[in-house]
C-alpha cells in the first residue's frame, strides 16, 4: 500500500483562514458562465437605452427652460395700439423718452417697423413698404425694454403709472409672462422624464432580481456545496455579483451606445429646425457626463440587487 | 486527556425531528475524542445520515446540546460556521460533486475556498487524485465518471484539506471490496495524522478491518453503547481495541 499523499502543514493551516477570497480563475468558474446568452444583458441594454433617452430629454428641456427664462427675465414689451399712425408714432416716441429716464430700466429700444413686419410675416403675409398699404392693417408699435430687476407685477405697475399720461394706448407686459404656459408645460415634461427614469429603475431592479433568483435556483446545489465546504456568504455572493456585473456592463455599454446614436440623430433634427428656441435645447458636457453615469448606475444597481438576493437566500441555510 | 479540551465533539441528550414528525434521533449522548476512529452502524433508516448532518453542522437539533471543538455549536453565530466547516471533511452519501467542474476542480474546491494559491494546490490535488486511482481522469466531469469513481472524488475532496474531523456517509457503498479496503487505509492514514474519523456504514465486514476503531450503533434513532466506551470514554480512546 502506497503512502498517503502528504499535505504540507502550512497548506493545512491556510485552510483555517476564514474569509479568504476564492482565487481569481476559480471564482469565475464556480458558476458556469453563459455570458450574453441569457436575457440579462439585453434587458439591461434596453433599460439603459430608455433611461438615457428619458434623461437626455429631461436635461435638454431643462437647458431650454433655463436659457429661455434667462433671456426673458427682466424683459418687458410695451405695445402702443392705436389705429392712427401719427398718434401711434408720437405715443411710442414719448413712451421711449419716459422709459429712458425711468430708474431701473437698463435698456430700451424701439423695435423698427421692418422687424415687426418680419415677425408678423408668417401670419399676415409679406407687406409692401407702401405706407398706405401698411396703414390699411395697423400694426402696434413695439418697445423692447430690459429691467435691472425681475419684471414682476409691482415693476410693471410702476411702468404703467409712468406711461399712462404720455402714452394712454400703451400696453405693458412681461416677456416671460407670455411664455408662462410654455414654461409650465416644459416643467411638466421634465417631471415626466424624472418619473419615467424612476419607473425604469424600478423595472430594472425587478428584472435583475428575477434574473438573480433564477441563476440562484439553477445553482442552488453548487451554492450549498460551497457553503458546506466552508465558503463564506461574502465569497459566494461575490461569485454571483461578479457574473451579473459583467452581464450588466455589457448590456449597459450597448444601451448607452444606442442611446448616444439616437440622441445625436434627434439633436441634428432639432438643429435643422433652425429655431432660436430649439437651439437652446442642446446638451452640455456635464449633461453627457450624467448620461454616461446611467449605465454605471445600472451596473451598480444590478450588482447590489444580485448581492442582496444571494445573501438573503444564503441566510436561510444553516 | 480528559476534560473539555480533549474532546472534539460532545452530544448531550440530543433529539432531532424533521418538521412535526416523530423524532428520528432520540436521547443521543456521546463524546468523540481527537485522533479516534469511529464507525457508525445501524439499519437503513436508523438515522445515521441524520446524526452525521448534526455532526457536520448542516442541521440543528430539535433539543439537547452539541459542542464542537470546545464551543457550543448550537448558539454559534452564523459567521463562525465557515471556520468550523473548514476544519471538517465530509463525504456525503450522495457525493454532492459540482457537475460542471472537473474531478480536479472538485477536489481543489476546499483549498480554493480557503484561499490557497493555484501554485500551492496543483500538486497536492494531483497526488490525491492519483492516490484514489483517478490520476488519468482528473479532467473528467462527474457525469462521465462511474458511481465508484465519483465516490472516490468525493473522498479525495473530503480529505485534501487534512481536516480535524472527517465525517463519511457510506463512503465505500459504490466501490469493490479491494477499493473499499484501500479507501479505509486512506482514512486510517489520516487518522494517524490526528484526524478524528467517523464512518457511517452498514457493512459489518468493514468494521473488522480497522482494529483500533470504536463502534456507535444506531437502532431506530437511539444510540446503543454496548461497551460504554462512548458514554464513559477510555482515558486514551485510541488504545482501546474494538470488539
Ligand atoms: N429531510 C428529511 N425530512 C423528513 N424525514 C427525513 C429527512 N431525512 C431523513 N428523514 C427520515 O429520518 C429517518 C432516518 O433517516 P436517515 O437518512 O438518517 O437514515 P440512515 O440511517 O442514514 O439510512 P440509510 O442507511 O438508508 O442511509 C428516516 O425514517 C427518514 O425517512
Ligand atoms: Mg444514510
Amino acid at each position: 500500500m502506497s503512502e498517503v499523499p502528504a499535505l504540507s502543514p502550512t497548506l493545512a493551516r491556510r485552510l483555517r483562514t476564514a474569509g479568504a477570497a476564492i482565487t481569481g480563475a476559480s471564482e469565475t468558474q464556480l458558476v458556469p458562465q453563459a455570458r450574453l446568452s441569457g436575457p440579462m444583458p439585453w434587458v439591461i441594454a434596453i433599460m439603459v437605452l430608455l433611461t438615457a433617452i428619458a434623461a437626455a430629454a429631461g436635461l435638454a428641456l431643462g437647458n431650454l427652460a433655463a436659457q429661455a427664462s434667462a433671456d426673458l427675465a427682466g424683459g418687458v414689451t410695451v405695445q402702443v395700439v392705436n389705429a392712427a399712425p401719427g398718434a401711434r408714432m408720437r405715443q411710442a416716441n414719448d413712451a421711449l423718452a419716459v422709459l429712458r429716464e425711468t430708474p431701473g430700466v437698463a435698456q430700451v429700444r424701439l423695435v423698427p417697423a421692418a422687424e415687426v413686419n418680419a415677425l408678423l410675416e408668417p401670419w399676415l403675409g409679406t407687406r409692401s413698404d407702401d405706407p398706405a398699404a401698411a396703414d390699411a392693417l395697423p400694426v402696434p408699435a413695439l418697445i423692447d425694454a430690459r429691467l435691472d430687476g425681475p419684471a414682476n407685477a409691482a415693476a410693471l405697475d410702476r411702468l404703467r403709472a409712468r406711461l399712462a399720461e404720455v402714452a394712454p394706448d400703451a400696453r405693458v407686459d412681461a416677456q416671460a409672462g407670455w411664455l408662462e404656459p410654455v414654461f409650465a408645460a416644459l416643467d411638466a415634461l421634465r417631471w415626466l422624464a424624472v418619473a419615467l427614469i424612476a419607473l425604469l429603475a424600478l423595472t430594472m431592479m425587478a428584472a435583475v432580481l428575477l434574473a438573480a433568483r433564477t441563476a440562484l435556483d439553477s445553482h442552488r446545489g453548487t451554492i450549498e456545496i460551497v457553503h458546506m465546504l466552508g465558503g463564506t456568504d461574502a465569497q459566494i455572493a461575490r461569485v454571483f455579483q461578479r457574473s451579473i456585473a459583467i452581464d450588466a456592463a455589457a448590456g449597459g455599454a450597448l444601451g448607452l451606445a444606442l442611446a448616444v446614436a439616437v440622441i445625436i440623430a434627434l439633436g441634428r433634427r432639432f438643429e435643422a429646425l433652425g429655431s432660436g428656441v430649439a437651439g437652446g435645447a442642446g446638451l452640455g458636457w456635464v449633461d453627457w457626463l450624467l448620461l454616461g453615469l446611467v449605465p454605471l448606475a445600472g451596473v451598480a444597481l444590478a450588482t447590489i440587487t444580485a448581492r442582496s438576493a444571494v445573501l438573503r437566500a444564503l441566510r436561510r441555510m444553516l | 486527556m480528559t476534560g473539555p479540551d480533549a474532546e472534539i465533539v460532545r452530544f448531550d441528550n440530543v433529539g432531532l425531528r424533521y418538521g412535526t414528525d416523530k423524532e428520528v434521533l432520540t436521547d443521543i449522548s456521546f463524546t468523540l475524542f481527537p485522533g479516534t476512529f469511529y464507525f457508525l452502524t445501524g439499519a437503513s433508516g436508523a438515522g445515521k445520515t441524520s446524526l452525521l448532518k448534526l455532526l457536520y453542522l448542516a442541521q440543528r437539533p430539535s433539543r439537547g446540546k452539541i459542542s464542537m471543538f470546545g464551543t457550543d455549536a448550537i448558539t454559534l453565530p452564523r459567521e463562525h460556521l465557515p471556520g468550523f466547516r473548514r476544519r471538517l471533511g465530509v463525504v456525503f452519501q450522495d457525493f454532492r460533486l459540482i457537475p460542471h467542474l472537473s474531478a480536479f476542480d472538485n477536489v481543489a474546491l476546499p483549498l480554493r475556498v480557503a484561499g490557497v494559491e493555484e501554485d500551492d494546490l496543483r500538486k497536492p490535488v494531483a497526488d490525491m487524485l492519483e492516490w484514489v486511482g483517478l490520476g488519468d481522469r482528473s479532467h473528467a466531469r462527474p457525469a462521465t465518471l462511474s458511481g465508484g469513481e465519483q465516490q472516490r472524488v468525493a473522498i479525495a475532496r473530503a480529505v485534501i484539506g487534512r481536516p480535524d474531523m472527517l465525517v463519511a456517509d457510506e463512503p465505500t457503498g459504490n466501490v469493490d471490496p479491494d477499493m473499499a479496503v484501500k479507501l479505509l487505509r486512506l482514512f486510517e492514514a489520516l487518522n494517524r495524522l490526528g484526524t478524528t474519523v467517523v464512518v457511517a456504514t452498514h457493512d459489518v465486514h468493514l468494521l473488522r478491518k480497522v482494529p483500533d476503531s470504536l463502534i456507535m450503533r444506531l437502532d431506530r434513532g437511539r444510540l446503543s453503547d454496548p461497551t460504554g466506551a462512548l458514554r464513559y470514554p477510555p482515558r486514551r480512546a485510541g488504545l482501546v481495541p474494538s470488539r
